[in-house]
């Protein structure tokens, strides 16, 4: 393990800041420093305002990482950084901060898609990934459903989403329902106090919809749904069961997700599927798969919640994976693309 | 003393290196949407024009505009990061100030007033006022070329502003544009001398565009 090399990430492609060093598969640090609080009056992500604050929380949160894994920045054999997808403002601080880091030290650069870092940073958790792996990334910021034979160098989309994100998703209806934002962790919270009593519709779940959109994901019709559903009562004077929304709503997006991840590693005859992304911290997702999967003979693997939200730390774990089979590093003028497509595993 | 500037506070992007004596390597690029991209090569070629390693540097500073956000940061950010990686000090210097000092040199140390805009996007530019020694006489603005005091207007200016409306700027002058070789005399001799630098943080000049939430929209007709 000592000989594996030192690499240290650098996540910004969102209004996370992290910084993350591993070893190997080892993870010796994972700082964050996150925007959030200030994007919260906005009701979402401002990028103008995520981009003054990666600036702001680079070096501090550099150090911190440094720190907490009792290294000098000298010691680093290799960077990452994402290079996309992800706000293109956002992310060229980070990469900026990345060439820096490399040109001061004479080590290589590695420019890093963020999908496939949330896929990698599972092996910080549980070791190695099988080949191939099923990945079901769901966050604010992506849906998508993956085939992943080399995590550095080969990954396949089967679907994604055609319109809203699952946590945009969330995010819409805790507003519908005046929870605060980000609204994931509150619809969480609200389901476990509700019952699933209301049928939401299963967007793209149709035997027409399977054959044209057979692993790709549409929310919008759903939170258009529970719009209606809520104003339909107000209109009548009838208070509205928050918790009960709340329940009914997750149940619909975590059926639709589950259900088609299995599919898909049926379908593929891959027995390991990986849940990353911010919603997969969502304590129905983790029942449900847990659930569907055991029926399914298939092994689950979901990153601890740290690990699923953006961060440094999965940049890290893809980079010292590419490291490792010996993938080429990029030059000092490799670019942020805010619409890298997920078949880019790196950029040169 | 080995010294590291860069600017990318315009469409240009440039790296300078000088000794404590003169100035030993530059290099420079022209590109508006492409700084991330250009600056750490321009720096790389910077330092090998200078013979010098990263690590041989003893201070780094960014041109901290003001101008455009997105690029001014990446010089920014690269110089505060190079500066915890290299264990030096980050410096901050006003862009228009290195655009005032050229123009200063450029006129055989005669100019007593002049004043230099840079292009500040929706029809406004940044502009600073100067006088004696190219020593500023008020602090970056932004402004719309037509809102400019007419005496200031009327006289001296140089940059990409002035250029960028010709109307509003009878009396542009050259420079158009940021010389990185130019930045690093002014910024070596300011650290010799003791004098005005500024911290390494962008000089934004104006607040991030966002709305605050408003009230729930409605889907159901009413
Ligand atoms: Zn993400």
């Amino acid at each position: 393990m000592a000989d594996e090399p030192l690499v240290l990430g650098i996540e910004t492609s969102c209004d996370e800041t992290g910084v993350g060093i591993v070893r190997g598969t080892d993870l010796l640090a994972d700082a964050v420093a996150s925007s959030v609080d200030a994007h919260a009056r906005f009701g979402g992500v401002v990028p103008e305002v995520a981009s003054r604050a990666h600036l702001e929380a680079m070096v501090p949160t550099i150090r911190r990482a440094c720190d907490d894994a009792g290294i000098a920045l000298s010691d680093v054999d290799a960077v990452a950084v994402t290079a996309g997808p992800g706000l293109a403002g956002a992310l060229l601080v980070g990469v900026a901060s990345a060439k820096a880091l490399a040109l001061s030290l004479g080590k290589p650069l590695y420019g890093i898609n963020h999908l496939a870092a949330h896929v990698a940073v599972d092996q910080l958790q549980h070791g190695r990934l099988p080949e191939p792996t099923m990945a079901l990334l769901v966050s604010g910021g992506h849906s998508s459903l993956l085939l992943v034979p080399d995590v550095t160098a080969d990954v396949r989309p089967l679907g994604a989403t055609i319109d809203d994100a699952a946590g945009e998703a969330f995010d819409k209806v805790a507003r519908v329902l005046g929870l605060p934002f980000p609204g994931g962790p509150h619809i969480d919270r609200a389901a476990a106090d509700g019952s699933i009593v209301i049928d939401f519709p299963r967007g793209l779940t149709s035997s027409r919809d399977m054959e044209r959109h057979r692993f790709d994901f549409s929310f919008s019709g759903l939170k258009t749904a529970v719009a209606r559903w809520v104003e339909a009562r107000e209109a009548a004077g009838e208070p509205v069961p928050v918790t009960d929304v709340a329940a009914s709503f997750q149940e619909a997006v975590v059926d639709v997700l589950t259900r088609k991840a299995l599919l898909a590693c049926r379908e593929n005859g891959v027995d390991h599927l990986v849940v990353g992304g911010g919603v997969a911290a969502n304590s129905r997702l983790r029942a449900l798969a847990q659930e569907r999967c055991d029926d399914a003979g298939v092994t689950l693997r979901v990153p601890r919640p740290a690990l699923c939200t953006d961060n440094g730390a999965m940049v890290a774990a893809l980079g010292a994976e590419m490291v490792r089979r010996g993938r080429s590093p990029g030059g000092s003028g490799l670019p942020a693309d805010s619409s890298l497509p997920v078949t880019q595993v790196s950029v040169q | 003393m080995l010294l590291l500037v860069m600017d990318t506070s315009s469409a240009v992007v440039t790296a300078a290196v000088h000794d404590g004596d003169t100035v030993v390597g530059h290099a420079v690029e022209h590109g508006a949407q492409a700084h991330g991209e250009l600056l750490a090569p321009v720096i790389e070629r910077a330092l090998a024009d200078a013979g010098a390693r990263p690590s041989d540097l003893t201070d780094v500073c960014a041109g901290v505009g003001p101008g455009p956000f997105t690029g001014l940061r990446v010089g920014v950010v690269t110089a505060r990061v190079m500066g915890e990686a290299l264990g030096i000090p980050v410096h901050g210097i006003c862009s228009l100030d290195v655009l005032a000092f050229q123009a200063f040199v450029e006129s055989g140390f005669a100019l007593d007033r002049l004043a230099v805009a840079a292009d500040a996007r929706r029809k406004e530019v940044y502009l600073r006022v100067y006088g004696r020694g190219a020593r500023p006489a008020s602090d970056p603005a932004v402004l719309k070329p037509a809102d400019v005091d007419a005496e200031v207007a009327a006289g001296v200016v140089v940059g990409p502003g002035a250029w960028l409306y010709p109307d509003a700027f009878p009396g542009r002058a050259e420079p158009r544009e940021l010389d990185g070789a130019a930045m690093a005399e002014l910024v070596a001799a300011r650290l010799q001398t003791g004098g005005d630098l500024l911290p390494p943080e962008p000089l934004y000049l104006r607040r991030p565009d966002a709305v605050e939430n408003a009230q729930r929209k409605r889907v159901t007709p009413s």
